[in-house]
């Protein structure tokens, strides 16, 4: 069965992006397909590799890219959430004339189209998040 | 449908909500702080047994034990699933619905 996630709150914040990352996982361990995670509103914090938590907690951003390189998965950041709260990768860096980028790997910035989409294709949506 | 619940109903209405709405037959699994309206003789429990004759609960054990709350305490007829159970709840249900 396919299934697409949805993230709207951002990370330590409360527990979304834990509740979603242990759904995605079991959902994978199940042999379903994930085809896509979605992050939306605060949950667009999830992408940025300057994240540093302290050594002896998780580090969910680290988490969410090894996950999607494990099974590669399509991490899409919402591009006007990205941008309001400066998540930036490369082409929005030279489109915005910012002196840098901070999204994280195996993350990819893109629109709101991509949550239809997903809503569409895939058998099942769930939501996490405040 | 599969409805989850992820706010305690001592913080806001989502569970009063969701069981106004939800259709007899659904399946709901109280996740994160829902699980404080499994809570057996808590002011929010009658939400849960005035709806057990027609809707099947369930809670996120992992969540449960965040939380350091024993099965013993959770009101009767409610069942305990780990994140393999709720994915197959997912799968069973035609649709999921999120109550934030």
């Amino acid at each position: 069965m396919k299934f697409s996630v949805v993230v709207n709150e951002g990370p330590y914040t409360h527990q979304a992006s834990d509740s979603a990352y242990y759904f995605t996982r079991a959902v994978l361990s199940q042999g379903h397909e994930v085809m896509r995670v979605f992050f939306y509103h605060d949950g667009v914090n999830n992408g940025t590799r300057l994240t540093t938590p302290p050594q002896d907690d998780r580090n969910i951003t680290n988490r969410w890219s090894d996950l999607g390189k494990e099974h590669n998965l399509d991490l899409v950041v919402c591009v006007a959430a990205a941008q309001r709260r400066g998540i930036v990768d490369e082409d929005e860096q030279k489109r915005n004339s910012k002196d840098t980028n901070n999204i994280a790997d195996g993350f990819r910035i893109s629109g709101l189209g991509q949550l239809i989409e997903a809503g569409i294709q895939s058998d099942r949506l769930v939501a996490f998040g405040d | 449908m599969l409805h989850t619940v992820n706010k305690s109903p001592f913080e806001k209405n989502s569970l009063q909500t969701c069981l106004r709405l939800s259709q007899p037959g659904s399946s709901i699994l109280l996740i994160e702080d829902g699980i404080y309206g499994a809570l057996k003789g808590s002011d929010a429990a009658a939400n849960i047994t005035e709806h057990m004759q027609e809707r099947r609960f369930y809670v996120l054990g992992p969540d449960l034990k965040a939380r350091g709350i024993d099965k013993s305490r959770l009101i009767d007829g409610i069942e305990i699933v780990d994140y393999d159970g709720f994915v197959k709840l997912a799968v069973e249900e035609p649709k999921v619905q999120s109550w934030m």
